[in-house]
Formats: structure tokens, C-alpha cells, sequence
């Protein structure tokens, strides 16, 4: 069955897109630019593949990749909030470090193998025709980014924390004034942020290809970040955004497949031309519309005593 | 929280020297137990990857190869960053360089055209890259799209188009089905200048580029306009000046600049069009603006150093049987040293004692 | 001049008292051995020119920074405070002067924020409607802060400030955003406040109001308190005394000033903001002639700064003919152009809008100079011109600091105005177009700075001067109009403008055509 299985394969292409934005706009809701997200994603994916390897577990893996993507957060956050360092230039930093770190990290399990993580199996449910295996029988990581998005939704809109966190992205004086402490409640964002990219990473080697490969984020975590700015900063609008994304690098192999005389490379750069294009469309209504972002992101702040 | 940051009431001038000397040697402490903790020793690591390739004329020759695409690129990512744009898609602008003069080298091949063919070549090189660097900027300007992004996304797009050249129409064909173009006729390829090195004229077209960008950002009211807009976009305004043209011009000028460093590393040490012509220069000329303190003369000396960190990581790799992406470690390291110590010019550094959490109602 | 006091001091216990208050900022002493004693039923003014360290103490009160020395006692009792959560567990409240509102949350989102988060959002929105009935203060709890006016913003301040049900409350600069009519309402509920055995800290550096408000006022000068007296028996002459440490010179009226020709004309001007948060500017037409200062005066954001931008030219206006300098139209001209026809501007933010702060003086020399004074040669600047008018202003205008060309950083908000206003008038202006002039600047500052205005129109030119503070205008300005809502009125002689003309219309009253709902909610009806 055709259908069903292009819709499996782009949910399995758009979840790490999915959690790795949902982290990132937690992030950036609390006014922290993070450009870190692909760094941390392939830091996630190297440390989370090492994890399932020696304990032979996905849910060790998992942790492992949290672990890896949560560190590397704490560095940016050690910069950008502990010395007030540029985040946009801190940020490219986590990605050139993630990137190299990765590799080397990564270097002793290539060409190894794994036992992929296991789909849920609820007889009856999952045998259910058509839907049967789109509702009930994915991986874990597609239900933990079901559960992200709707806890980030209440979070944001329907707690005082949520609240605190939107006030704080909107205007840190303000905040500070009020006596929030700014820069832990930031601390805090970025670090869910890395945990998330971390486990958007670890994904790809245990669930996506059982196996890794350098480089295997291939700009993911860049495509998470528009994300963010294509949802306008709302949980619910993201999860549209990741799964038109996740549809276009699926309906772009499968293009490939049918062999219809158009370059693989053209097919295979659609994704990022895509991104360009979506990013100008949305900019561009956002422009006559008013800008959604929060007003302080990617300021820094410094309070004085 | 024990650490605070002050402002300094003007930037401290000493500092603004000795920030990048103290990043390099953090960076070499932190690489040296890093060594020691894989089982290296970590002196004689740190000699193999900074020393070593010091003492070889051969090496120091490469070293110059190695830092002209860096430098050259490096110079045009400073004016943008003084300008707060962001462009960091230079490895693509560098690879669209090099494919639009590449186009003239292959179409001419063989062909015994005459000595227009390079001038040719680096003039489509740097026009391209001009071009596919104006993308990212008229996105911003006319849509308000974030550079960051598009200017990424376009590296991927400009190796996806570059591959497809190499493995299809311009694929050599005696060249046992390599992903390669043929190699560049000599009219088609950038001079050495000493025998038996391969320093070519390019590094002398980088040390020109760095005399001029220092030239105008210091003393010219374009450069002023670029340091204004950087510092404060809206007394820029103020002033008179175009942010929105500046966006364009910066990302032309560095998108030229990368594509020129393309079409020469090609027409130059390479000598003919293939996948992997860049092991990242476009990425790694990001650290080296920021570890040049985005001015131009120090742009020359970073790119220097980092051309050291590519160098020792090859005969590392040999040496002491360490992986090549320790290589990104160290730069990825150096960069967030940098950028900390950076901080120090600005902000003051204090520890102070906690304070007591005694008594917080009345008693 | 030595504590009068207020009667039966003596047999109360002060609510909070500060001994020895000091703080460093690294060098600088902000607050050096401040002592204030705060009681009950009483409405205290905290009393000096900008940079005294009002401020500093406020915050120190608040417990937002620690001080350096000193101590802090809440009813005879020795207290700590680890930042602003204590202070409002005990009883402590502030309105800021820069609000510390959320511009993209509702009215109801910033209050919660704003308390401690022990009732649910709906108990404490039922509160807010209950608060803001009691106290005359309306507001909807559903609208957007961006939304809102300056008047109803700092109503959501008072408003979440009440809803503590503080023992103190500390108000930082409270008027300096009001007409007088909306000023009136306030004093009404903080006199309501200081009755209902409330203690009032009121922050300020306009006497008369001190004079009218207060039973107590504590003045510092330079981080140090002088004196604790009863406001209602000096003069305002005398406070200012006081907190100048100073006579102040009066502005001396040129003679010979006579209006001429018109210079600057602005011929129904209407704008749409470029910002989505900005005001619009609707047929706004003046004319400034030769040797005159014209007067705008209005509550902030009711298109002063829109205003502004139009004229300068860092908007550029729908058709030429809506901005005419020294007869040539001008308005659909740059910056730059209407600078070489002799115009020049002031903004009212010195930091990153008039200056670049982390350049030199001589850079900023550059940064309007440029385009008019013989600074560039073939795209080259020329450093030993942009030094020589950092000198020049240095000289002319009194502009301390500590080395020659330092950072604009560096200097105090007083000196870097006077440098602001000097670089302009040493290139001798047809125009000249000044925002806030003495914004946040001491008094000897602000003297010379009026005094280089007048003296400028008496040699011709044609000065106006965008104000909030009436007092500068009725001082210096010839012809007084006042702007509301994006629209400019008729202009007011000197002689026959009052305050409480002026009120009015800086309440939209007056303005026929300003009847519709969006500026009932500016007048906060």
C-alpha cells in the first residue's frame, strides 16, 4: 500500500524535525537565539547511537543523545548567558564544534549496526486498515513529539511558568524588574532546548537508519529553526510546518525512485530551496502583518547590582 | 550567581590585543588534555599540530596555500559582521565561484584559447559569487527573511548543483569515471610563484585584499558607514545611511570575495573542478574573522594560524593516528575562546561571595 | 535647612528606615551614606537632579541590588531583602518610571506577573475589576499593553501595585507622561492612598508638584543626602537651591529677536508609522520662521517621534511639498540632502539613536557632519576636522570628560547633550529641530542648552523644540502648539498659553476632529 507507506515514511521524517524545533521555540521564546540546534543534533545523534551500542538499548541511546545535546546547550548558555557573548556568533560555534566533535566521537561506530527502535504493536488497533498503523504503530519518538508539542502548548498558554517564560522573552528589563531571575529561567530554556535537539538527533541513528554516518543531520537542524519562524513562534502551527517539510524530502525520494529524468541533485536540494522559499513567503505576510517574534530574542541582557 | 559581568566604562585597548592571544592558549591547554585524555602525550601533540609544520619549508609553503581562501574569505566575513549581517553561506558562495569559472576553463579545454582565459575565469568566479551572495541579501531586504538561514541553505543547494556537474556534463571523459572535470589547460590556471612550492599568485591577491579592506574600513566614510550600522543600526539611520543597501553590498563584497578564493583554489592548487574542493574553508573563515577581531590585518594573521590547525591536523593524523575532525575540534574550541574572551573587552569580571539568605521577612 | 520635620515625628516608629545607604558601581558612588526614614500616613518626596541616585535607593528599597554598606529596618526591625519578591511579601510597592509592563501580553497577563501567583488567574482578574473600580482607575483586562496609552499604562502599574495592598508605596517620576489634568487624578489617589494609613515614596525633580503633594521631602545631590525638610514651608527657589547646591541662571531672552521669514513649513503632513506600534501623523501643518523657537508640547507617543522622523528625513514623506526648509521642498528629500540645505536635527534618545555610544566623540562628530561640513574628501575623512569639532564644541559648550575624544559612552547624560546640541550649531543652521533637549539632564546643563537655543534663533534661525516638559517650553518657546494623537494644534502664543490650556489639549480636548474611540482611550476616559 503505496499511501500508507509514504505517510509512514514522512511521519518518520518529520519527527526529528518536530522535536528538535519544539525545543528551539522554547528557546527562543524565552528571547535566547540558539543557531546551535544542528550542532547539537548531530552531537545527540553520534552520543545517542554510542549509548544504544554498548547497552543495546534505544531508551539508553535516547538518554545518551538528551545528555550530549543538554551539554552542549550548557556551553551556549555558559557564553551567551554567563558573558554575554553574541548568540548568533556563539551559536555558529556550537555547530562547528558539534559538527567536528561528532566526528570524532562517531568515528568508531561507522559501518556498525544496531537493532532499530521497536513500533508499537497493539493487536486489533494496529491491524486496524488505513489508520491502523499511522495511529498505532509508530516508534516511540513519534508519540514523545505528540506529547511535546501538547505540553508545550499548556505549558506556554495555560501555566504561570508559561507565563513567566513568555514575559521574560518579551522584555527582560521588565522581568528583572519584577524580580524574575532572568538568566536562570534562560538557563532553563536553553537547556530544554539541547535536550530536545539532542533527542531529535539520536533519532536518526536509532529509529530513522539504524546505523550512523557524519554528517547525518544534513542541515536539520538549520530546517528546525526556520520551523520556528515559519510556526510564528505557536506550538500547534509548528507541527504543520515539520510535517510539510518531512512530505517534501519523502515525495523528493520517491520522485527519485520513478526515475523521471530530473537530476537527484535538484531533487535532493529541494528541501533547503524549499526552506529559502518558505522563509521569504512568511516573512513577507509577516512584514504588512506585524513581526510574531518575541520582542527581546537574541538580546542580551546583563543585570546590574 | 558568584560570577557578574560591569561594563567597563570604555573598552579596555589592551585587552582588544591580548583577548585572542589568551583564547589561543586556552584553546592549547584544553587540546592538551584532550590529548592527554585520549593516551597522547600532549606536548609532544601539540608540537606535531603547531610546531612541526613551522619548521619545514615545504609545510610553511602549504601554509600560505592553505591561508589564502581563508584569508580571503575571512576578510569579507569581517565587513559583513562589523555590519551585523550574517552571511554564512560563504562555502557555498566559494563553490559557485568556482563552478562559474570553471565553466570557461572547461569550455575552452584543449582548445589553446589564449591568455584572457584566466582574467576570464576570475572574473566570473567573483561575479558569481557576488550574485549567489545577493540572494540571501535581497531575501532579507525586500522580505525580511532571516540571512542566517537562506544564506545556509544555499551551501547545501550550491554542492548539490556543483555534484551534479562533475558526475554529468562536465565529467572528464578519460577520467575513469571519476566525479572530476579534466584538468585546466595552463591558460586556464593560477601561476605558481616559486618553483617546486605550490604559493601561487592568489596569496598576493589576498594580501591586497587585506590592505584595501583595511584602507577603507579605517579611513573612508564607507568603512565608517559599515562600523555605524553594526554599532547602532538606528544613529546609522540617523546619519544618512542605508541599511538595507549596506545588507547588499557587504553580501556582495564577501560573496565576490569567496568567489574569487573559489575560482583560485580550483584554477590554483587544485587544478581542475571535483567534490570536496573546500574542507570547510567557508565555515572555518567564520572563526578566522572572529579570531582576527574582524580587522582585516588581523584576518591575515588568524587565517595564518587556522591554516596551521588544517596543516598540523594532516600530519597529525599521520604522526599520532588521531581523526582528521579532531581538526573542527580545535577550531570549534578556539572559536568559543574567542568569543569568551571577547566578552572581557567590554564587561569586567568579578567573583563576588555569596550573599547571605539570611533574614528575608521581617523578624 | 536642616530637618524641620513633620509634627509628632518623634513618637512614631518609622514604617522603613535606611541608615548609611551606599553604593559603588564599580568607581562610581551612586549612594553615599543615605539615610531616610519613612512613616506611615505620609506622602515623603524623594527629591535631586537626574543622577543623584533616586534611583539607586528606589532599587536598594526594592531589594532589585544589594547595597554596598548600610541597613535596611522594616518597623524597627534589621531586614535583608534578596530581591524584589521579598520586598513585596513585606508590604513594598513600585511604579517604575520606565514601566516594567509586557507590550505583547494583556492588561490581566501583566498583572499576575506582577504578584506572587498564590490565586488563580480568574480570582485575581475578579480582584482587578474590583481594584480598579475602587480607585477610578478603569482598564480592560483582555487588551494588549502596545495597545494602550502612556496614561493606561502607568494605570496598570498603580492598579497591579494596589492589588498587593502595599504599606509603602514608591512612585519614580509618576507625572513625567501626564497632562496636568491626568497629574491631577493622580495626586487625588495618592492622597486617597496616604489616608487610608499608607506610606508614599514620590520621586521627583518638578517642585511645584512636591510643594502641592508632599509632607516630607528628602533631597540628595551627587549620591549624597542635603537636607530633610518640609516642602511646604520653602520656596521652589529654595529646594532648587538645594538640590542644585546652586543659584540656577535664568535663560537670557536675546534682544533684537525678531520672527522673520519662514524657514521651516510644514503643510499637511499625514504619515502612516512603518512601525505597527507607531502613531499616525494626520495633517499636521506649523510654520517656524526666522529668529523664532515654535513649541510642541504633548504626552509622549502621540506621534512626537513620528514627528520627528518626518522632519529629519529619516522618513521620507508622501509628497515633497509636505516639508518645506528655507523654501525648497524638502520632503520627499534624505537626511543628508536636508542637511546640506542647512537643516539640522537633535533626537531625544542620545544612546544609539543620536550617538553611536561605543564610538569616539570625533566618530560622532562624523555621524551628522558628514553629510554638510567639509569632513569627507573623495569618500576619505578627514580625522583632524572631526577632532577639531569635538574641540570646538568642548570649548564652546562646556562638554567635560576625561580625555579628548573618548567614548560617547563615557560621558554623563548632561555633557553628551551639550555635545549633541553643540555639533549642530557649530555648523550654524537655517533649522533646527530638537527633541527633548534637556531630557534627563542636569540643571546646569539644562541652562546652557536653552541658552544656546535662543541664542541660535536670535542670529536667524528657526528652532523648534519637541518637549514633554511645559515649563521648557514656556520658558524658551515663542509660539506654543500641542500634538495629540498624531494631530498638531493651532499654535498658542506665549503670552496667553497656561497650563491648563495647554492640558486640555494635551488631553485631545479641543481637537474637534479627535472624537473617536481611540483617542477617548488616550485621554483614558
Amino acid at each position: 500500500m503505496i499511501v500508507e507507506a509514504i505517510i509512514l515514511s514522512v511521519i518518520a521524517a518529520s519527527t526529528p524535525l518536530l522535536i528538535a524545533a519544539a525545543g528551539e521555540l522554547i528557546v527562543e521564546r524565552s528571547g535566547v537565539l540558539n543557531l546551535g540546534v544542528e550542532g547539537m543534533m548531530i552531537m545527540g545523534a553520534a552520543c545517542g547511537f554510542a549509548g544504544a551500542y554498548f547497552s543495546g538499548s534505544t531508551i539508553a541511546g535516547a538518554l545518551c543523545g538528551i545528555a550530549a545535546g543538554t551539554a552542549m546547550a550548557f556551553v551556549f548558555a555558559a557564553l551567551t548567558l554567563g558573558l554575554a557573548v553574541n548568540q548568533v556568533a556563539t551559536g555558529l560555534a556550537l555547530t562547528i564544534l558539534g559538527v567536528g566533535l561528532s566526528g570524532l566521537i562517531g568515528a568508531a561506530y561507522v559501518g556498525q549496526g544496531i537493532t532499530p527502535a521497536p513500533h508499537l504493536y497493539i493487536p486489533l488497533l494496529t491491524d486496524l486498515p488505513l489508520i491502523g498503523r499511522i495511529l498505532f504503530g509508530q516508534d516511540a519518538f513519534v508519540y514523545v513529539s505528540a506529547a511535546l508539542i501538547g505540553g508545550i502548548w499548556w505549558f506556554l498558554y495555560r501555566t504561570r511558568a508559561g507565563l513567566i517564560l513568555r514575559a521574560v522573552g518579551d522584555n527582560h528589563a521588565s522581568a528583572h524588574a519584577l524580580g524574575y531571575p532572568v538568566l536562570r529561567i534562560r538557563l532553563c530554556a536553553v537547556l530544554f532546548g539541547g535536550a530536545c535537539a539532542g533527542l531529535a538527533g539520536a533519532y536518526l541513528p536509532l529509529a530513522y537508519t539504524p546505523f550512523f554516518i557524519p554528517g547525518m543531520t544534513a542541515g536539520r537542524g538549520w530546517i528546525a529553526l526556520a520551523l520556528v519562524v515559519f510556526s510564528s513562534w505557536r506550538p500547534i502551527r509548528l507541527v504543520g510546518g515539520a510535517y510539510l517539510f518531512g512530505a517534501v524530502s519523502i515525495l523528493q525520494l520517491h520522485a527519485q525512485a520513478l526515475g523521471l529524468g530530473i537530476p537527484s541533485q535538484l531533487m535532493s536540494s529541494l528541501p533547503y530551496l524549499a526552506t529559502v522559499i518558505v522563509l521569504v513567503l512568511i516573512s513577507r505576510t509577516r512584514a504588512t502583518a506585524g513581526s510574531a517574534a518575541p520582542a527581546s530574542l537574541g538580546m542580551v541582557f546583563v543585570p546590574d547590582r | 550567581m558568584p560570577l557578574v559581568l560591569e561594563r567597563r566604562q570604555e573598552r579596555s585597548a589592551a585587552i582588544a590585543v591580548i583577548s585572542p592571544l589568551l583564547a589561543i592558549a586556552l584553546t592549547f591547554a584544553t587540546m592538551a588534555v584532550v590529548f592527554a585524555a585520549i593516551g597522547k602525550n600532549p606536548l609532544y601533540a601539540l608540537y606535531v599540530y603547531f610546531v612541526e609544520p613551522l619548521t619545514d619549508g615545504y609545510t610553511l609553503s602549504e601554509l600560505v596555500v592553505k591561508a589564502t581562501p581563508l584569508v580571503m574569505i575571512g576578510v569579507g566575513l569581517a565587513l559583513c559582521y562589523i555590519a551585523n549581517v550574517w552571511n554564512i553561506g560563504a562555502e557555498g558562495q566559494f563553490t559557485i565561484g568556482a563552478v562559474a569559472g570553471s565553466w570557461i576553463a572547461v569550455a575552452t579545454n584543449g582548445t589553446n584559447a589564449g591568455h584572457w582565459v584566466l582574467p576570464a575565469m576570475l572574473a566570473a568566479g567573483t561575479v558569481a559569487g557576488a550574485l549567489y551572495a545577493m540572494i540571501p541579501a535581497i531575501c532579507k531586504v525586500r522580505f525580511g527573511a532571516s540571512e542566517i538561514l537562506t544564506s545556509l541553505m544555499l551551501v547545501y543547494v550550491a554542492d548539490f548543483f556543483m555534484d551534479y556537474l562533475v558526475r554529468g556534463p562536465w565529467r572528464d571523459p578519460h577520467g575513469m569515471n571519476f566525479p572530476t572535470t579534466a584538468d585546466f589547460d595552463p591558460v586556464a590556471t593560477v601561476p605558481t610563484l616559486f618553483d617546486g612550492s605550490r604559493v601561487h599568485a592568489g596569496s598576493i591577491a589576498a594580501l591586497i585584499v587585506v590592505m584595501l579592506a583595511a584602507v577603507i574600513l579605517g579611513r573612508t566614510i564607507k568603512g565608517f558607514e559599515i562600523r555605524l550600522v553594526g554599532a547602532a543600526p538606528r544613529a546609522a539611520r540617523f546619519a544618512g545611511f542605508n541599511a538595507n543597501q549596506l545588507v547588499v553590498f557587504t553580501f556582495a563584497i564577501s560573496g565576490a570575495l569567496a568567489g574569487l578564493a573559489g575560482i583560485i583554489e580550483v584554477a590554483g592548487p587544485i587544478g581542475h573542478l571535483q567534490p570536496g574542493i573546500s574542507p570547510g574553508y567557508g565555515f572555518t573563515a567564520i572563526i578566522v574573522a572572529f579570531l582576527g577581531r574582524l580587522n582585516p590585518v588581523g584576518v591575515l594573521i588568524a587565517g595564518l594560524f587556522l591554516a596551521l590547525t588544517f596543516i598540523g591536523g594532516e600530519s597529525a593524523q599521520i604522526a599520532l593516528k588521531v581523526p582528521l575532525d579532531l581538526t573542527k575540534v580545535i577550531q570549534g574550541i578556539l572559536l568559543f575562546y574567542v568569543l569568551a574572551c571577547d566578552s572581557l573587552i567590554v564587561y569586567r569580571v568579578r567573583f563576588i561571595a555569596p550573599q547571605p539568605r539570611a533574614a528575608t521577612g521581617s523578624a | 535647612m536642616v530637618d524641620s520635620g513633620s509634627v509628632g515625628r518623634a513618637f512614631r516608629q518609622p514604617l522603613l528606615r535606611a541608615v548609611g545607604i551606599t553604593k559603588h558601581y564599580g568607581d562610581v558612588l551612586a549612594n553615599d551614606g543615605v539615610d531616610l526614614d519613612l512613616y506611615p500616613r505620609q506622602i515623603h518626596a524623594l527629591l535631586g537632579e537626574n543622577g543623584a541616585g533616586k534611583s539607586t535607593l528606589v532599587k536598594v528599597i526594592y531589594g532589585l541590588i544589594q547595597p554596598t554598606a548600610g541597613e535596611l529596618q522594616w518597623m524597627g526591625q534589621p531586614i535583608v531583602l534578596t530581591g524584589p519578591a521579598a520586598a513585596r511579601a513585606l508590604g513594598i510597592g513600585v511604579v517604575f518610571q520606565h514601566f516594567s509592563l509586557f507590550d505583547n501580553l494583556t492588561v490581566a497577563e501583566n498583572v499576575a506577573l506582577g504578584l506572587d501567583g498564590a490565586e488563580s488567574f480568574a480570582a485575581m482578574s475578579a480582584r482587578l475589576a474590583q481594584v480598579s473600580r475602587d480607585y477610578g482607575l478603569p482598564l480592560d483586562p483582555r487588551r494588549e499593553v502596545w495597545r494602550l496609552s502612556v496614561g493606561e499604562r502607568q494605570r496598570i502599574e498603580i492598579v497591579r501595585m494596589l492589588m498587593q495592598d502595599p504599606k509603602l508605596l514608591i512612585l519614580d517620576e509618576p507625572t513625567a507622561v501626564l497632562t496636568p489634568q491626568e497629574a491631577d487624578q493622580l495626586f487625588a489617589v495618592l492622597e486617597r492612598l496616604r489616608d487610608e494609613g499608607r506610606a508614599v515614596l514620590y520621586i521627583s525633580h518638578k517642585l511645584d508638584e512636591v510643594k502641592r503633594l508632599c509632607d516630607t521631602a528628602t533631597i540628595l545631590r551627587a549620591g549624597r543626602k542635603v537636607a530633610t525638610c518640609d516642602p511646604r514651608r520653602e520656596t521652589v527657589a529654595s529646594l532648587a537651591r538645594m538640590m542644585v547646591g546652586a543659584d540656577i541662571g535664568e535663560v537670557k531672552p536675546r534682544a533684537g529677536r525678531a520672527a522673520t521669514t519662514p524657514r521651516l513649513v510644514i503643510r499637511d503632513l499625514s504619515l502612516a508609522p512603518d512601525d505597527p506600534h507607531g502613531v499616525t501623523l494626520r495633517n499636521v501643518s506649523l510654520e517656524v520662521r526666522g529668529g523664532e523657537i515654535a513649541g510642541i508640547a504633548g504626552v509622549a507617543g502621540n506621534g512626537q517621534d513620528e514627528l520627528f522622523a518626518a522632519l529629519s528625513g529619516e522618513r521620507i514623506a508622501d509628497s515633497a511639498d509636505a516639508v518645506i526648509i528655507d523654501g525648497q521642498a524638502a520632503g520627499e528629500m534624505t537626511i543628508t540632502q536636508r542637511r546640506k540645505l542647512g537643516a539640522a536635527f537633535v533626537p531625544e534618545e542620545r544612546l544609539g539613536h543620536g550617538t553611536a555610544p561605543r564610538m569616539t566623540l570625533s566618530e560622532n562628530a562624523l555621524l551628522t557632519g558628514h553629510a554638510a561640513s567639509g569632513m569627507v574628501h573623495r569618500g576619505f575623512v578627514d580625522r583632524l576636522k572631526t577632532l577639531a569639532t569635538v574641540d570646538k564644541a568642548t570649548e564652546r559648550f562646556d562638554v567635560r570628560k576625561a580625555r579628548r575624544d573618548p567614548e560617547a559612552v563615557s560621558l554623563s547624560g548632561g555633557n553628551l547633550q551639550k555635545f549633541m546640541v553643540g555639533r549642530e550649531i557649530l555648523r550654524e543652521p537655517g533649522v533646527l529641530v530638537v527633541s527633548q533637549p534637556t531630557w534627563g539632564v542636569d540643571a546646569g546643563a539644562a541652562a546652557v542648552i536653552r541658552q544656546a537655543l535662543v541664542d541660535l534663533s536670535a542670529r536667524g534661525a528657526a528652532v523648534l523644540v519637541i518637549s514633554q516638559d511645559l515649563d521648557e517650553l514656556m520658558e524658551i518657546a515663542d509660539r506654543i502648539a500641542v500634538m495629540f494623537h498624531g494631530r498638531l494644534s493651532e499654535p498658542i502664543d506665549r503670552g496667553r498659553a497656561t497650563r491648563e490650556k495647554l492640558g486640555l489639549l494635551m488631553g485631545g480636548a479641543g481637537l474637534g476632529t479627535a472624537g473617536t474611540g481611540e483617542a477617548r482611550r488616550a485621554v483614558g476616559a
